[in-house]
């Protein structure tokens, strides 16, 4: 994956809505409204996806490699003809880390400079 | 439901096509869950929110990714990026600047309040368009139509500011001709009829330029010395202010004595006028010539066939530069429509190239929308491009225009290139950009192109090659129009430089010492002035002549006066005219102006001496044709009779395009005190046999010791003044060339592009036939008929085009005749000579197909 070093930096700091999806995308493969009822529940109702951000989102991520179409579907009784299922690529594991990398490095920067107390 | 479907219709085809399904189902499953009507409203708000905030930006991501894989796409085209660019740029730059200029000088209105009511007047006798009288402008300005009229007139004067002195053209007004013009003084006021009276003191308007070049500062109670007059300057006008011409940079007040108002026979005023509000100038001219009809009446003698002429101030132009701008543009325009053309070919090659590629990419399942989407990205990308070398171009090319723009008219000399036209002729190429790439790529998706998917880009759209043919043709014809224009602009153009001047320039150096009234009033001062500096002249090494005369050749047309001859009866009707210039001995040697009989003028031909002239050639086989004119008696406008004492050789005093009037030269110191103020030698002209620009410091000191005030202006070689007479024309022809050239070029390019496209595709056709037994030069030829029938099929209508373009252009040929056959016959080769060159490397590479290679390309 080292190759891809500058291709993921390129990609950071990535959109909050891109970030949101790759994490909902971790665990399983989902379809666009299951995304945005993870990331609902995610951030405790906070971030709530509008349709056309989502899609386009979801569209840019496949074209840069983040994610995939699933070609698998679930029990033909949960399943709906219509849905699409979006798997996350390693590539998109990748920065996914990376992101988290950035941010775990920016909080530990904040907090060295004492702005908030340290919980012990 | 139907609602949000609407919705979707924002996002792109193919996104829509994509996930719109998805996206209505998302929000169907939102409405449910939100329950309630407040609920379910604020989905509703959400979701047009949502769309508005995402739609845009859908599109901005396809076109980013469209754009980038344009730039790869034009990127691995180099030859042909490049091509399509400086086609599209050529086009649009050449346009942009003609048109820049042409509006400047002939559209936009004058930079004056209100510019369409204002009025030129002339009188106009039997034999043309005259000055204005003072009487008859009195007259005429109590016309009704009009709101306020004025008269001004030319003048040169010295002028003296604490520093040293200087020449300065500037204008004599009647008190409201500046403001007739609406616009408001820069700082202090301009003239008011208080300053108009005769006897009021002497004040000045300085135009901004020439304020800034006396330093500037505070206006009010400024003294000047015009002509060793005081003068106090009242204000200054804006930049950019020029009237009535943009040489002009003071302004004085004109003071018209009653006693001139009542003349009628001396016509030396120009008259401008504003008409009423509401009053046309169509509705002006009718009262004019009502007026003029009374004032026939009332003074038969003097007015006798003279009426008022009314132009609108915008059309004081010469019809010569007018037919020019006009030439300028069509050139313009042509290339224009050879650049669309050429680009629109170019387009369609590559289109049917890519034929294979679109076919792929539409079996890959990408719909007719993105394909054509992304073309059109494609083609406005390529104009872009054009567009922005061409704005370049443009920039550029707009100052070495300026010299189009005549001096005679109160703007300023440099026209801002025109925005409007720039965008005009960008949108004209991004459409045709468009619309030619576009097309390949619908007919790509309009079916399946089976046939393009097996066999690559081998065949050939018929129609489309038919269309290609016929662009090229029009490229070809096109530019025989312009080669032809051009070529005429040369001959006609190398028919007046050598023209037969009567005098020779070489070694020539001229100045001007204007000496200023009434200090020089006195004939003896003016003598004393002109003997020292021209004795002193006369000792500098290398000098063999020198002389002081009323004008130049060529810069000096008019002094035309009326010609009589003793013991002959005037006729009123026809009268003689001659052209008069007063000078020192040794014009004629100086000048190079050939003796024919008799002496030369004296410094002895005093007032006290009998009065004498020589005169030229014509003038004497005129008056007395078949006998000795030595010693005979003549007299102009009615004055004392003079001898002729010497004959001279003719030379053409009102320049290169118009015939003379025969000359007459009067010994300049053969004047009373005070009269001929207009007459007074001011211009030296020295004759030097080595080089006589070198001169001229020696010349400076000379003159400041004759005398410290008398400024020094108009250097030049006498060359320089022959060169002036032909130097609009050498940039006339300079830029048709250049259009017509770029225009030839752009048609072997076209040529070349078709061509190529025609050997690549029939490749194996070609293949086949050498395997068949046809040799090289076979091929070659073959390809090479193919560009020649295209050159023909354009060079026949181009030669009829271009045939009527030299006639609507007649008045610029200084009598070349419109259906020169030398000129359409090199045209035609020059055209056809490109079109060779065009097809010479396609017929090559025709040549190098090797049969096994192209099969094995199969």
């Amino acid at each position: 994956m080292h190759r891809r070093a500058t291709e993921i930096e390129a990609l950071l700091p990535l959109p909050s809505a891109t970030f949101h999806i790759l994490l909902a995308l971790v665990e399983e493969d989902r379809h666009g409204y299951a995304i945005l009822q993870d990331v609902a529940a995610r951030t405790g109702g906070a971030l709530r996806l509008g349709a056309g951000t989502l899609y386009r989102a979801l569209q840019r991520m496949l074209e840069q490699g983040l994610l995939v179409e699933s070609g698998e579907r679930p029990a033909p009784e949960h399943d709906d003809e219509r849905r699409r299922y979006y798997r996350i690529t390693p590539f998109g594991r990748d920065v996914a880390r990376a992101e988290l990398r950035r941010l775990t490095d920016l909080v530990r920067l904040a907090r060295a400079t004492g702005l908030v107390p340290e919980k012990a | 439901m139907r609602f949000y479907r609407a919705l979707l219709r924002l996002y792109p085809k193919s996104f829509r096509q994509e996930h719109g399904d998805e996206m209505a189902a998302v929000f169907g499953r939102e409405l449910r869950d939100a329950g309630g009507l407040p609920g379910r409203a604020a989905a509703v708000a959400g979701a047009i929110l949502d769309t508005l905030s995402n739609a845009g930006l859908v599109h901005l991501d396809i076109l980013r990714q469209d754009l980038r894989y344009a730039w790869r796409a034009l990127g691995r085209s180099r030859g042909f990026t490049a091509t399509a660019v400086a086609v599209a740029a050529l086009g649009i730059g050449a346009t942009t600047a003609a048109f820049s200029v042409a509006d400047f000088v002939l559209v936009r209105p004058l930079p004056f309040a209100e510019p369409e009511r204002l009025a030129k007047l002339w009188e106009r006798n039997r034999y043309g368009q005259n000055d204005v009288s003072p009487g008859n402008f009195r007259d005429w300005s109590a016309a009704r139509s009009w709101e306020a009229m004025g008269a001004y007139t030319f003048r040169s004067v010295n002028l003296v500011s604490g520093g040293g002195p200087q020449r300065v053209d500037t204008a004599a007004v009647t008190g409201g001709v500046l403001s007739l013009l609406g616009i408001a003084p820069y700082s202090g006021r301009a003239f008011a009829a208080a300053d108009d009276a005769a006897g009021a003191p002497g004040t000045a308007v300085l135009s901004h330029g020439l304020w800034q070049e006396l330093g500037g500062g505070d206006v009010g109670g400024r003294q000047l010395l015009l002509d060793g007059a005081p003068y106090t300057v009242i204000g200054v006008m804006p930049r950019g202010f020029h009237f009535p011409t943009r040489a002009v940079r003071l302004w004085t007040t004109l003071r018209l004595s009653q006693e001139q108002y009542r003349e009628r026979d001396n016509n030396y005023l120009q008259v401008i006028a504003r008409a009423r509000p509401g009053v046309s100038l169509e509705a002006a001219r009718a009262e004019m010539a009502v007026v003029s009809a009374q004032l026939q009446r009332r003074y038969p003698e003097e007015n006798d066939g003279v009426s008022a002429m009314v132009l609108a101030l915008r059309d004081e132009l010469t019809r010569q530069s007018r037919v020019l701008l006009v030439a300028l543009s069509a050139a313009a325009l042509c290339l224009l429509a050879i650049a669309c053309a050429n680009l629109a070919s170019l387009l369609l090659a590559r289109g049917l190239a890519r034929r294979r590629e679109l076919a792929v990419r539409s079996a890959l399942g990408a719909g007719r929308e993105r394909l054509v989407r992304q073309l059109v990205t494609e083609s406005l990308l390529l104009a872009g491009l054009g567009g922005a070398v061409g704005i370049a171009v443009a920039l550029g090319a707009v100052p070495l225009l300026t010299r189009l723009v005549p001096d005679s008219l109160p703007i300023a000399r440099m026209p801002a290139v025109d925005l409007r036209v720039l965008g005009l002729a960008a949108v004209l190429t991004a459409l045709t950009g468009v619309a030619f790439g576009v097309l390949p790529a619908l007919r790509a998706s309009s079916r399946p192109d089976t046939e393009a998917l097996r066999g690559g880009a081998r065949t050939a759209g018929g129609r489309s090659d038919r269309l290609r043919s016929a662009l090229v043709a029009g490229e070809v014809g096109a530019s025989v129009v312009l080669l032809v224009s051009a070529g005429l602009l040369l001959r006609a153009l190398w028919r007046l430089q050598s023209t037969e001047t009567g005098f020779r320039s070489e070694g020539v150096l001229t100045l001007r010492t204007a000496l200023p009234w009434p200090a020089y009033e006195k004939t003896a001062h003016r003598e004393r002035f002109f003997r020292e500096v021209l004795e002193g002249v006369r000792a500098l090494p290398g000098v063999t002549a020198a002389a002081y005369v009323t004008g130049l050749p060529m810069a000096m047309p008019g002094g035309i006066w009326r010609a009589e001859v003793e013991g002959v009866p005037a006729d009123r009707a026809h009268p003689q005219m001659a052209s008069i210039r007063f000078s020192t001995p040794g014009l004629f040697q100086a000048l190079g102006i050939p003796l024919r009989r008799g002496r030369d003028l004296r410094d002895g031909d005093r007032l006290d001496q009998p009065a004498v002239a020589v005169v030229s050639e014509s003038f004497a086989r005129r008056h007395w044709p078949g006998v000795d004119p030595l010693g005979r008696r003549f007299r102009l406008n009615a004055e004392g009779f003079r001898s002729v004492v010497g004959v001279v050789g003719d030379v053409r005093v009102r320049g290169l395009e118009r015939t003379s009037e025969p000359q007459v030269y009067y010994p300049y110191n053969q004047v009373e005190d005070g009269n001929y103020v207009a007459y007074t030698p001011k211009e030296l002209v020295v004759r030097a046999s080595g080089d006589a620009m070198a001169l001229v410091p020696a010349i400076r000191r000379i003159v400041a010791t004759a005398d410290p005030q008398q400024p020094i202006s108009n250097v030049r070689p006498m060359s320089e003044v022959v060169a002036e007479q032909t130097a609009s024309r050498a940039v006339h022809v300079t830029v048709l060339g250049a259009f017509a050239l770029a225009a030839a070029l752009l048609a072997a390019v076209g040529i070349h592009g078709l061509l190529s496209y025609t050997v690549s595709s029939r490749r194996q056709e070609i293949a086949v036939r050498m395997a068949l037994g046809a040799d090289a030069r076979a091929v070659v030829s073959m390809v090479t008929r193919q560009g020649v029938r295209l050159a023909a099929a354009g060079v026949l209508p181009g030669t009829l085009l271009a045939y009527a373009a030299a006639r609507s252009m007649q008045a610029l040929l200084a009598g070349v005749r419109p259906a020169d056959a030398a000129t359409f016959l090199l045209a035609s080769l020059l055209c056809t000579a490109m079109a060779l060159l065009g097809s010479l490397f396609p017929a090559l590479r025709a040549a190098r197909v090797t049969p096994m290679a192209a099969m094995r390309a199969e």
